[in-house]
C-alpha cells in the first residue's frame, strides 16, 4: 500500500461520494421524487474508483446502465449528474439522458450505456484513439454483459487489433433477476477472456486496493503494446436490480449479511486506520463534507429548471 | 473531367480524404483482404473494389481490416468518432444491418442526443444494397427505410458518378453520423467526375429530367430505370419531371412540392417492398402537403411484399422496371375524376 494521504482521501472521498449519492436516490426514488429507471451502483465502489483513480481525461471509460459510480469515478460533476437525474434542462445531459445514458466526453467518459453489452465494442472504438493517444479504454462490463456476443466480438477484435482496451467485468453474482453460476456458462470469466487470447486476472471487487495494484499492472501491460487485458472483480450489488426490484431472488439475510462482511467502505476503513495512514477523524470529516455535496445536489436539482416542449428537436443532429 | 467508374470514385474520394485529415480510418471486413493469408495483404482492396491500395498507403493504423464482426466494426467505429476519429466503417452487404442495428440505432444514431448535444460522432457508415446480382433475399435487400426512419442519422443514396464524390466527401466531412447506401449494380457504371475538391450539400435533389406532366421520385438504381421510362414517355408526348433525390434524410421537400404542384401527378419508384416504406412516407406527405394540386391518385411503383428472390426470372419480376414505371405514369395520365 504506497499511497500518499492526498490520494487516499481522494480515493475515500470518490468512493463515499458514490455511495451517498445512491443511497439518497434510493431515498428520493422511493418519494416518488424521480422519473424512470434507476439502477443503483451501491456496494461496487471499489470497483469503479480503483479503476478511475489510474485515469486521465484522455484515458477512456465506457459504462452500462449500472453507471453512476463509474461517472463519478471519472470526474463528471455530481451535481449536474444529480440535475440529470431529476431531468432538469440543466443536468449534465439537459434532461435528454436520465440515469441510463449519462456521459461526458471532455472528462473520457464516453457514456452509461441502456443495452447490456453494448459498451465493449465501443471501447474497442476508443481503444484505437488511445493507441494513438499512448493512453487506454476501459469497457465495463457485469456478469450479465459477458454473455453477450458483442462482448466477445469485441474482446476478439481487441486481441486482433492489439488496442490497449481492459474489459473490466465486476460480478456482482446477478444479471438482473439470475444468477451468475446459472448465465455464466463458463468457469469463470477469467477463463473465458483468457481464451480470447488476453491476459486476464481477477482481484477482489470489495478491496479498493487489490483492484487499484491490478489496474496499475494491466494498464502498464496495456500502453507497453502488449495488446488488451481482462479482469474480473468479484464484488456486491447492495440494491435491486433496478429500484423497485423486490429481490425475491436473493437468499435469506443475504443483504444484511452484505453489508456486514462485504462493504468495501468499511474494508477501507479498517484497512488504513489499521495501518495508521488515517484517522478515523480523517475518513468522519470526509464524510461530512459528502453528505453535504449531496444534500446540495439534491436541494439544487429540486430547484432546478425544466425542460419545455421546444427542447424535444434539439440536438438530434449538428446540422440539417 | 474524367470518365471513372463509381467504385474507383469512393476509393479516390476516400484517398482524397485520408490524405486531406489524418484522423479518418477506415474499418471493415476484408477492405485490405488477405491478411493472414498466403496470398498477404491487399490481395483483395474490398470485395468491391472500393479500397485497393489505400492500406498499403496509409497502414494498419489507418486502414483496419477487421475479422467478420458488424456490432464491433460499427461499435469501433462509434467509440473511435466519439474520441476524436473520423471513421468510415464498411458493411459488406447493406442487408448485415441485423447483424449491428443495436450500434447503429441505440448507439451511434443516438450518442449526441442523449450526451445532451455535448458530443459528436463524424462516422460513415458504407453499406453496397439493392438487386440485380442474383444474390438471393439476405444479399440483395434496400434498406433505406429503416434508416431513413431513424432520427440522428443522415442517409444518402447516390446515383452518379460525380454524385458519388460529391456525396461522400460531404459525408465524411459531416460532423453527424452517415449512412452511404451504395447500389451494388451501379460500382462497375461510369461517369464524368468533376476535379479537385468537389462537395455537394446534403438535401438537395438533382433534376434529372424536366416536364409538366408526372413527377418522378426515385433513388439509386431505380433513377436509371425512371430516366429509361421518361424517355420513353417522352415520345408519346408526356413529359416526366425527374428528380433523383440524393438524400432521404434530409428530404429536398421544397424540389418535391415544387415539382408536384406544377404537374399534379405523382409516381414514386422504389426498389423496396410497399409497406411502411420511403415510398409511403413520400406519398403521405404529399397527399398531406399538395392535395390540393394533385390531378390524380399516387402511383407508386415497388418490389413486392416479399424478399428478393434468386432465380433470374424472379428477382427480374421482383424489381421495378422501366415498362412498369411507363405504365404507371400512363395510367396517372388517363386517370379521370369520377
Amino acid at each position: 500500500m504506497q499511497h500518499s494521504r492526498e490520494a487516499l482521501i481522494q480515493a475515500y472521498r470518490q468512493m463515499k461520494t458514490i455511495r451517498v449519492f445512491e443511497e439518497r436516490l434510493h431515498d428520493e426514488i422511493a418519494l416518488g421524487e424521480i422519473a424512470g429507471f434507476t439502477h443503483l451502483y451501491a456496494g461496487q465502489e471499489a470497483c469503479a474508483v480503483g479503476v478511475c483513480e489510474h485515469l486521465g481525461p484522455k484515458d477512456y471509460i465506457i459504462s452500462t446502465h449500472r453507471g453512476h459510480g463509474h461517472c463519478i469515478a471519472k470526474g463528471c460533476d455530481v451535481v449536474g449528474m444529480m440535475k440529470e437525474i431529476y431531468g432538469s434542462s440543466d443536468g449534465l445531459c439537459k434532461g435528454k439522458s436520465g440515469s441510463m445514458h449519462i456521459a461526458d466526453i471532455n472528462k473520457g467518459m464516453l457514456g452509461a450505456n441502456g443495452i447490456v453489452g453494448a459498451g465493449a465494442p465501443i471501447a474497442v472504438g476508443a481503444g484505437i484513439t488511445a493507441k494513438s493517444n499512448g493512453t487506454v479504454s476501459i469497457a465495463f462490463s457485469g456478469d450479465g454483459a459477458c454473455n453477450q456476443g458483442t462482448t466477445f466480438e469485441a474482446m476478439n477484435m481487441a486481441v486482433v487489433l492489439k488496442l490497449p482496451v481492459i474489459f473490466v467485468f465486476e460480478n456482482n453474482h446477478y444479471s438482473e433477476h439470475t444468477g451468475e453460476s446459472y448465465a455464466v456458462g463458463a468457469e469463470s470469466m477469467t477463463v473465458r477472456s483468457a481464451a480470447f487470447g488476453m491476459k486476464a486476472i481477477k482481484a477482489n471487487g470489495i478491496d479498493f486496493f487489490s483492484v487499484y495494484d491490478a489496474m496499475r499492472e494491466l494498464i502498464e501491460y496495456c500502453k507497453a503494446g502488449n495488446g488488451p487485458a481482462s479482469i474480473e472483480l468479484d464484488t456486491e450489488r447492495f440494491y435491486g436490480h433496478f429500484e423497485g426490484d423486490p429481490q425475491r431472488y436473493r437468499g435469506k439475510g443475504e443483504l444484511d449479511r452484505l453489508r456486514e462482511e462485504r462493504d468495501c467502505l468499511k474494508v477501507f476503513r479498517t484497512k488504513v486506520t489499521e495501518a495508521k495512514l488515517l484517522e478515523g477523524a480523517d475518513i468522519d470529516a470526509i464524510d461530512a463534507e459528502v453528505e453535504a455535496l449531496i444534500d446540495r445536489a439534491v436541494a439544487e436539482s429540486k430547484a432546478a429548471p425544466r425542460p419545455t416542449a421546444d427542447h424535444v428537436l434539439e440536438d438530434v443532429y449538428i446540422s440539417y | 473531367m474524367a470518365r471513372q467508374m463509381i467504385r474507383d470514385v469512393i476509393r479516390d474520394t476516400i484517398d482524397a480524404e485520408m490524405a486531406r485529415d489524418e484522423n479518418v480510418i477506415m474499418l471493415g471486413e476484408d477492405i485490405v483482404g488477405g491478411m493472414g493469408s498466403p496470398g498477404g495483404p491487399e490481395a483483395i482492396g474490398g470485395i468491391w473494389g472500393t479500397s485497393g491500395g489505400l492500406w498499403a498507403q496509409y497502414g494498419s493504423d489507418r486502414v483496419i481490416d477487421t475479422p467478420i464482426s458488424e456490432s464491433a466494426i460499427i461499435g469501433a467505429a462509434a467509440g473511435a468518432s466519439l474520441t476524436g476519429k473520423r471513421a468510415i466503417a464498411e458493411i459488406m452487404f447493406a442487408d448485415f444491418i441485423g447483424v449491428c442495428m443495436d450500434q447503429i440505432w441505440n448507439q451511434v444514431a443516438k450518442f449526441r442526443y442523449m450526451f445532451g448535444g455535448k458530443s459528436k460522432c463524424p462516422i460513415v457508415i458504407r453499406m453496397p444494397y439493392g438487386a440485380g446480382y442474383n444474390a438471393a433475399p439476405q444479399h440483395s435487400q434496400s434498406i433505406h427505410a429503416m434508416v431513413t426512419a431513424m432520427p440522428g442519422l443522415k442517409v444518402v443514396m447516390p446515383t452518379t458518378a460525380a454524385d458519388v464524390k460529391g456525396l461522400l466527401t460531404t459525408a465524411i466531412r459531416d460532423d453527424d453520423p452517415v449512412i452511404f447506401l451504395e447500389h451494388k449494380a451501379l460500382y462497375g457504371v461510369k461517369g464524368e467526375v468533376p476535379d479537385g475538391e468537389y462537395l455537394i450539400p446534403f438535401g438537395h435533389a438533382r433534376q434529372v429530367t424536366q416536364g409538366d406532366d408526372v413527377t418522378i421520385l426515385a433513388t439509386g438504381m431505380m433513377v436509371g430505370f425512371a430516366e429509361k421510362a421518361a424517355a420513353q414517355l417522352a415520345q408519346d408526348g408526356i413529359g416526366c419531371d425527374l428528380l433523383d433525390l440524393r438524400t432521404t434524410s434530409p428530404l429536398d421537400e421544397e424540389a418535391i412540392m415544387d415539382s408536384v404542384e406544377r404537374t399534379g401527378r405523382l409516381l414514386i419508384v422504389d426498389e423496396a417492398p410497399p409497406r411502411c416504406s420511403f415510398a409511403t412516407d413520400l406519398s403521405a406527405l404529399v397527399a398531406n402537403k399538395a392535395f390540393a394540386s394533385l390531378k390524380a391518385p399516387i402511383e407508386m411503383v415497388t418490389g413486392p411484399h416479399s424478399p428478393v428472390p434468386f432465380a433470374r426470372e424472379l428477382e427480374s419480376a421482383y424489381v421495378p422496371s422501366p415498362d412498369k414505371i411507363v405504365a404507371a405514369a400512363v395510367k396517372a395520365m388517363s386517370y379521370r375524376r369520377g
